[in-house]
């Protein structure tokens, strides 16, 4: 009421207040924003502040939150513990001397030459006193621990391999789909999008038996082999950008007498870059976080493991030394989530196409 | 699905020197050469196993001992069905989990999406990235974060916890995420919502499309803005609410990394976490049984398409699909 009123007073309240509603709105959306970020988030902080912590304090609930060691203190020889003191000036952290029941001698370790302070009360009730101190050793030795390197190399190379093999192959039936007029056409595309919605399990156990038989369990090949042949998913994807691109190029090419694979080549597959490297990109995630095909395939055979199994394992043997999980943990996310900044562009546009396309 | 465009007239056209018939055929066989490969594939990963797979739900049937191997007929789908005890437990517990979690990571993702989409958010493309990046870490060491973060004494949930609501949620009698039967529900709920990134860009790009004028018309008419988003958002985004309904009920009828990683399918605390997927996985990979396995993954297989059936004739009352929208 009151700002309508105003209004047919002077016509520039009007826009002043709503300026300043405008700005209320987006500080609150922002701030509620950031506050459920941060909370969704936390985790992660956690891990790497858990990651950073000595295995005492990774263990101890009553530590601090941020990685911290107890401090000590060397008087005379002796390596004594520091304890946070209240005396009457203030909490002090002082070097616990002598214990007693109903009081203790603590020495300064700022002073140590001056006489040892007497502080009435049970020396159980102090806190003992911490002092930051990021453990930074853990990374090293997790990586030594897990054998980072060499899980490193073979999820490397199961990646990379199967990103050629999967962008390629489905490049290939893509163009075919796009491009092309063949018999039982719409039945081969409708079977090859069945195939997105039949669940893996059903199919999982005859494939097993195939590779048993063939001698392959324990080695890659089972993983690295299909990919080989076109993932539906990406077919899908490729075919729907490759209707896209404008064919008037290609006529001309046609024209100059270019053949189907010399167009696929040259006007073609440049032309897709952005939806080639999205289904690259799709892939390549795929392959480092794949768990349950390396689990299937390559329980047997530690030696060949790729980081997913191996962080499993790895979680396994040292569950009580939780520091170093997390930091073996940050170590695997490094490199996808490094990829993923710098590439997040083609990457949420390919996702946004896959899912609005259907 | 939308149909292939017959857009060779041009093609043909341009090539009018050469008889029509010939070149309808090369380009046949281009494109069946090109889509071969699939094919192939197609036939050696699924068109074979599956009928295998099915073959083998007749047999009993263990790879170690191939030679053993003998038909019993009905007798894995009797098994199955009947004597069992694990079976239906399993399919209870996916369910339950499903109802929870379903519910919570859809609405979650819808949530952070309209957020994000609000036109007085700044820095849009920043938060996106970020809400995005937790569905890029890799299963395993998100859920070894998680489950650090929810150790009743050393995680963090538990001191925020004790923290705003002043009471004892830490320590050996704190609140027992992994270790309490129905509790355990949640927190493998919270661990997929580190999942939901796909989603939201779903609902970011539908929300998007959604016209402008639509809601110009509506504040004209006084609508609020929960009326706009009940009225105007909600049907006009829900073909994407449908397509992220369906990836998730496929998703979490096949739910089984998280129980395995967080307790090697062992079914902690008190069968709470034996997860059909976790009884698919013992059978046929741990005991090798080839028969059974594949019976199992049938039964699996026939739920999953009759709930994907229901929803499906479920969409056709609340899913709007806008006139001249394929």
């Amino acid at each position: 009421m009151q700002a309508q009123h105003a209004t047919n007073t002077r016509p520039n309240r009007k826009s002043q207040s709503k300026e300043t509603q405008t700005r209320v709105l987006k500080s609150a959306t922002f701030s509620l924003t950031l506050v459920i970020l941060f909370l969704y988030l936390l985790p992660f902080l956690f891990s790497v502040v858990g990651s950073l912590k000595s295995k005492e304090q990774a263990s101890d609930p009553n530590s601090p939150i941020l990685p911290a060691v107890l401090q000590t203190f060397v008087y005379q020889g002796e390596k004594l513990d520091l304890y946070r003191v209240p005396l009457e000036e203030g909490d002090r952290d002082l070097a616990l001397l002598k214990r007693g029941r109903n009081q203790s001698s603590f020495v300064d370790p700022v002073a140590p030459d001056k006489a040892p302070v007497v502080w009435k009360g049970a020396w159980r009730t102090l806190s003992p006193a911490y002092r930051v101190a990021p453990q930074w050793q853990n990374y090293p030795r997790a990586f030594q621990f897990i054998s980072f390197m060499r899980l490193l190399g073979y999820t490397l190379m199961y990646a990379s391999i199967t990103t050629f093999a999967a962008v390629s192959s489905a490049a290939v039936v893509a163009y075919g789909f796009a491009r092309f007029q063949f018999p039982f056409k719409n039945t081969i595309f409708i079977l090859l999008v069945a195939t997105i919605i039949l669940p893996p399990q059903v199919t999982s156990i005859p494939t097993f038996a195939m590779f048993y038989k063939l001698g392959w369990i324990g080695t890659w090949l089972p993983l690295i082999i299909p990919q080989f042949f076109a993932n539906a998913y990406n077919v899908f994807l490729l075919r729907q950008y490759f209707l896209t691109i404008p064919r008037e190029s290609e006529e001309s090419a046609k024209i100059d007498g270019a053949g189907p694979v010399r167009i696929f080549f040259s006007i073609v597959l440049p032309q897709a870059v952005p939806a080639l490297i999205a289904v690259g990109l799709f892939h390549f995630f795929f392959a480092w976080n794949d768990f349950f095909g390396p689990l299937v395939y390559l329980s047997g055979n530690e030696s060949a493991n790729p980081l997913s199994l191996g962080l499993f394992r790895f979680n396994g043997l040292y569950s009580s030394e939780n520091q170093l999980v997390q930091a073996a943990s940050i170590m695997t996310m490094v490199l996808p989530l490094t990829i993923f900044f710098f590439a997040q562009r083609f990457f949420i546009q390919g996702v946004v196409a896959t899912g609005v396309d259907k | 699905m939308s149909v292939p465009k017959p857009a060779t007239s041009s093609t043909l056209s341009a090539n009018k020197i050469r008889p029509r018939r010939s070149l309808a055929k090369t380009e046949a066989i281009y494109g069946l050469s090109c889509v071969a490969l699939w094919l192939v594939g197609f036939l050696i990963f699924y068109l074979v196993p599956m009928i295998a797979s099915f073959v083998f739900t007749l047999f009993n049937f263990t790879l170690t001992e191939p030679d053993k191997a003998s038909f019993i007929g009905l007798a894995n789908w009797k098994r199955l069905l009947f004597e069992d005890p694990l079976i239906w437990p399993s399919l209870g517990v996916t369910f339950k989990f499903a109802l929870i979690s379903l519910p919570i990571g859809m609405f979650a993702a819808l949530f952070v999406a309209i957020l994000l989409n609000s036109k007085h958010l700044i820095a849009r493309d920043f938060f996106r990235t970020l809400f995005y990046a937790p569905t890029m870490v890799p299963a395993v060491a998100g859920l070894l974060i998680w489950k650090g973060y929810l150790d009743p004494t050393t995680g963090w949930l538990n001191r925020i916890i004790e923290f705003i609501f002043r009471f004892d949620a830490s320590g050996a009698q704190g609140v027992q995420w992994l270790n309490n039967e129905n509790l355990v529900y949640i927190a493998y709920t919270m661990m997929g919502i580190w999942g939901i990134g796909n989603a939201i860009l779903y609902y970011m790009a539908s929300l998007q499309s959604v016209p402008t004028d639509l809601y110009e018309a509506a504040s004209i008419d006084g609508a609020g803005w929960f009326r706009q988003l009940w009225s105007i958002t909600l049907p006009m985004i829900s073909p994407v609410i449908f397509y992220n309904l369906v990836l998730s009920v496929i998703g979490l009828m096949q739910f089984f990394i998280t129980p395995y990683i967080l307790n090697g399918g062992s079914g902690y605390p008190n069968g709470s976490t034996y997860f059909y997927m976790i009884h698919f996985y013992k059978q046929a990979f741990g005991f090798l049984n080839m028969g059974y396995g594949a019976t199992i993954a049938w039964f699996m297989f026939l739920i999953a398409l009759v709930i994907t059936l229901v929803l499906f004739g479920s969409s056709k009352r609340w899913v709007y699909y806008a006139a001249g929208d394929r």
